[in-house]
């Protein structure tokens, strides 16, 4: 059994041998004299899977070959900086790298480590501004961020416990544990406004003070980790890169509400989150910070994993609490509120991944610290994963009321390619489209619900000008039907006949009925669906139809698509750029292209099979589809 | 109690119960495909919703408790366009056949449609079709007509005890199935029939000898022959056949029954069944009368007992028999013959 006393002589020990990597947090000294130094290479999930262990290997294996001292690498969380991956941050000096190759290590470890030379053409593109090199912290990507859930990802081992105390870790469990009484903790969650992070935002202290006040023999503590928007990977960058902050974040819930019993519901898609939840369980286990009587204070608490077996809809509270009872994940009816009769019909907690991860901070350094970070009604910061059309992809955490153009243009550097920016799409298939107007609205859950979308889980979808946005429409609802449980009739048969309406739509046999067949449906599957999966799935047609009305009427008045992406409604045509090459006509699948050498050539519209063969064939850009 | 208004009048209901339950009582009709009061609360049709004063949203009257000075309205415009939309849903994904289904005249979804003007389904597009399943020698599955109320799947787990049945894939493609898909009659299904008997439209079909509409037959409430427990049932009859049975909601069995009961019937109209008692006469069984028939069994009984004492006989009473009879039988043994030789079928 460890107590308080020996938690903190791990964090001493290990601070000891982190040095220059806390530099990262304490940017003032970047650049200073350390001990030591660190090359850190992000483990997140795109980087991780580009081979960073290799890369790793071969960086211990030169350093070794070159006798360097006082050199440590490790593999960190997420970094966030997705696009450019794998990235490589080295310390004191905070120097940037990006996407490395095995190949390019060993000029890193002999220039870089052994010569101090700066190994220019790695650098990171943004880490270079007027012949100036600049130190991580300075990019654009980071100037804005400030990291609350994420603040561990980046630059502990995920592998290491003793990193994670190293970083006060444990050390809020060990404040609630020997300090404060439950209702105590109870007040300090209600005082800072943490709201929910799974999309919802309800906030989490009073979600906890009614199973705090119900008396029951068991409760439950679940953190929802079935994280299933497209494109989103926020909680699991949190688990894979700090999966101690979320086991810490349940502990204390489970302290304040009476449970001794936690559940991580994890999707079974994410095994190296899997992995390393495992790995960190054990050594909480071992280390005496889960199971019976933690740190001395006869306080017992444990968890185990439950993996889903990919239903999106699981990720639905009472879907969920289905599934780790072993049915079928739909959701049930609320007969009685979660936190009376949840799991098993037990009083049961269930937050978020990044709920969780939040609560420690909260803990430590006290709910006023957390309101002074972000809006009044929305206190703290928010991780979104920025994906889509963007120059900077990758994952970013910034203060509440942060504005959506802040996020897409001074962070994530804007559209790619010139292109113009239409639309954002926040909330995963819950969410909607946001268009340029609105693009200075701050992020925060009421802002964002008052223009049609929701804040949702984080996922942020950026789209340009090449974007349609009926076919952006159709694409959620695809997601949706494909993932709705067909357990009540507006979302699993509303639903379908949207998705079937859009696809009439982009297919330009779209009537003008159908734009108020759409309206109908989505009123009837937003008021009367079961759960939050079909109570939110109209809503990426609703806001499109609002704010980019014409984009459809295009589509069936004039059986048009603006953006040029509607494969259907596009027809190819060969300009007076052409040279007369042939290319086109002998590339083509059906001969639908005809004329003479050294002459224009013209294409049948009426034989063309509209597969692009030609304007990949063609050598000068001549043929263009409208 | 609490006090609660319905489309604008007021009531005082017990506490605790649900908005529909409340409704039944008050009489205030209200749509239900999926609910059914012996089950937990299922809210999927969607079809019961009401406007609660206050909620965005609509919600469900047979999974939202009453609450004091609730305000509730079970008609109002939006609760009925609501309604007819689920219909319409529903109807666009049905086969339009009510003309040959045999389940016509009894079925709740052409009810509804009827009481909300539903003619067709307006929404074109992908229809159910899967093949029948016709493996159980007692009832039929046609997938095509099921409207995923759950009530089979339910009935079976949560009453019946025997989970044969579930839910297969999901969304759109959702189907009631046995495990694998491989039908009925390779599944742990008993034939009870209780499934058949919550099916609110035509996809869980009793197999039938004989032709009949629902508004052809009478209902004649009756007691199961087949054991003690007392099952109450309805026998259908149609002219003077008996072709059908179905639960009564009553006690004992609260609208439940066994494949006998549900499906043994066929012996009342069979030529091979017996109506009054034979006596072996000159080594050949002849039709007689009952007074006849006790007479001899009185005679015989007397004659073997005065020969070799009422140790020579033994008793065996059958499962078919109730509690009363069983009783009565016994007593016969020990009392009138004088031996404790008496045993019943069950024991065995």
């Amino acid at each position: 059994m460890m107590t308080v006393e020996e938690l903190r002589k791990i964090k001493e020990e290990t601070l000891k041998h982190m040095e220059s990597k806390l530099y990262k947090l304490d940017k003032e000294k970047i650049g200073q004299k350390a001990t030591n130094r660190h090359v850190l290479i992000c483990g997140g999930p795109g980087c991780y899977s580009s081979n960073v262990e290799e890369i790793k290997e071969r960086f211990v294996e030169k350093i070794a070959e070159k006798g360097l001292e006082n050199v440590e690498v490790s593999i960190s969380g997420c970094f966030g900086l997705c696009e450019s991956g794998p990235n490589i941050e080295i310390y004191p000096d905070g120097t940037f790298y990006s996407r490395i190759k095995i190949e390019d290590v060993d000029e890193i470890v002999e220039k870089h480590l052994c010569q101090n030379e700066i190994v220019e053409r790695l650098l990171n593109e943004d880490a270079k501004k007027e012949d100036k090199i600049l130190p991580v912290h300075q990019v654009d990507f980071y100037k804005k961020q400030e990291k609350i859930a994420l603040r561990n990802c980046g630059i502990i081992d995920y592998n290491s416990i003793e990193e994670y105390i190293a970083l006060d870790g444990y050390h809020a469990l060990a404040k609630v544990l020997t300090e404060m009484d439950r209702g105590e903790v109870i007040e300090v969650m209600k005082k800072s406004n943490l709201r929910g992070r799974g999309g919802a935002g309800f906030p989490t202290g009073r979600k906890w003070e009614t199973a705090y006040k119900y008396e029951a023999d068991k409760k439950y503590v679940i953190c929802n980790a079935d994280e299933g928007d497209p494109g989103a990977f926020m909680d699991r960058s949190i688990l894979e890169g700090d999966p101690h902050s979320v086991l810490e974040g349940m502990a204390i819930c489970g302290y304040a509400v009476g449970s001794d019993q936690g559940y991580i519901y994890i999707r079974a898609e994410y095994p190296v989150a899997v992995k390393r939840l495992r790995t960190a369980i054990k050594q909480a286990r071992e280390k005496g910070l889960l199971g019976k009587n933690i740190l001395g204070t006869g306080f017992n608490f444990d968890i185990e994993l439950r993996l889903g077996a990919g239903a999106f809809v699981c990720g639905e509270g009472t879907a969920l609490m289905e599934s780790i009872e072993g049915r079928r994940g739909m959701p049930r009816p609320k007969v009685e509120r979660t936190a009376h009769k949840g799991l098993w019909g037990k009083p049961t907690i269930i937050n978020n991944v990044e709920t969780f991860a939040n609560v420690a901070p909260i803990i430590l350094k006290g709910a006023d610290w957390f309101r002074s970070i972000g809006t009044e009604d929305s206190p703290g910061t928010k991780v979104f994963a920025l994906g889509g059309k963007v120059k900077n992809t990758g994952l970013v955490e910034v203060p509440m009321g942060t504005t959506l153009r802040e996020i897409i243009f001074d962070i994530g550097g804007g559209t790619v390619g010139g292109k113009k920016f239409k639309a954002v799409q926040t909330g995963g298939p819950s969410g909607g489209c946001i268009p340029e107007e609105f693009l200075d609205t701050p992020v925060d859950f009421a802002s964002l619900s008052k223009i049609g979308s929701i804040m949702g889980s984080g996922g942020m979808i950026v789209l340009d000008e090449s974007d349609c946005m009926v076919d952006i429409a159709r694409f959620f609802l695809d997601f949706t039907v494909d993932e709705s449980c067909g357990k009540c009739v507006p979302c699993r048969e509303g639903t379908k006949r949207m998705l079937e309406i859009l696809e009439r739509i982009t297919e330009g046999e779209g009537t003008p009925e159908d734009l108020d067949r759409l309206e109908s449906l989505a009123e009837i599957i937003t008021s009367s669906s079961l759960c939050g999966l079909g109570q939110t799935a109209a809503n990426p047609v609703v806001s499109t139809l609002k704010y980019f009305r014409e984009e459809y009427e295009a589509h069936v008045y004039e059986k048009r698509c603006p953006a040029g992406s509607c494969q259907a409604l596009l027809q190819y045509f060969i300009t007076d750029k052409c040279i007369g090459c042939t290319k086109c006509a002998r590339n083509c699948p059906v001969s639908a292209i005809s004329g003479k050498v050294k002459e224009k050539h013209v294409i049948d519209t009426e034989t063309c099979i509209k597969c692009g063969a030609c304007m990949e064939a063609c050598p000068v850009g001549a043929i263009i589809k409208k | 109690m609490a006090n609660i208004i319905i489309n604008g009048k007021g009531y005082q209901v017990e506490d605790g119960i649900t908005i529909l339950e409340a409704c039944n009582r008050l009489g205030i009709d209200i749509p239900t495909l999926c609910h059914d009061e012996r089950l937990e609360p299922y809210a999927a049709c969607r079809l019961c919703v009401v406007e609660i004063k206050g909620k965005g949203k609509l919600e469900t009257s047979c999974s939202t408790k009453v609450r004091d000075g609730m305000e509730i309205e079970t008609h109002s415009e939006r609760v009925i366009r609501a309604r007819k939309e689920i219909l319409d849903l529903l109807f666009s994904n049905h086969p339009n056949d009510c003309l040959t289904c045999e389940k016509s005249g009894e079925c709740k979804l052409q009810d509804y449609c009827y009481e909300y003007g539903i003619v067709e389904g307006t929404y074109i597009g992908e229809k159910k079709n899967y093949p029948l399943d016709e493996s159980n020698p007692f009832y039929t599955f046609d997938p095509n007509k099921c409207i995923l109320c759950g009530k089979c799947v339910r009935v079976c787990s949560e009453l019946q005890g025997t989970n044969a049945i579930g839910l297969k894939d999901r969304g759109f493609d959702t189907k009631v199935s046995t495990p694998f898909d491989m039908g009925l009659a390779t599944s742990k299904c008993v034939s009870c029939g209780n499934c058949v008997a919550v099916c609110p439209v035509g996809a869980l079909m009793p197999k039938k000898r004989e032709r009949y509409r629902a508004w052809e037959v009478r209902r004649v409430k009756t007691t199961c022959s087949y054991c003690g427990v007392g099952c109450q049932m309805y026998l259908l009859v149609k002219g003077d056949k008996v072709v059908g049975v179905e639960p009564a909601k009553s006690r004992p069995n609260n609208g439940l029954l066994c494949v006998k009961g549900r499906f043994g019937y066929n012996f009342i109209n069979h030529p091979d069944r017996l109506k009054t008692p034979l006596i072996k006469r000159n080594g050949k069984f002849e039709e007689a009368t009952w007074e006849e028939a006790y007479d001899l069994i009185v005679s015989k009984i007397n004659e073997i007992k005065g020969k070799y004492g009422p140790d020579a006989f033994a008793g065996l009473t059958s499962a078919r028999c109730t509690n009363e009879e069983n009783y009565l039988f016994q007593k016969m043994f020990r009392a009138l013959i004088g031996t404790n030789n008496v045993d019943h079928c069950a024991r065995l």
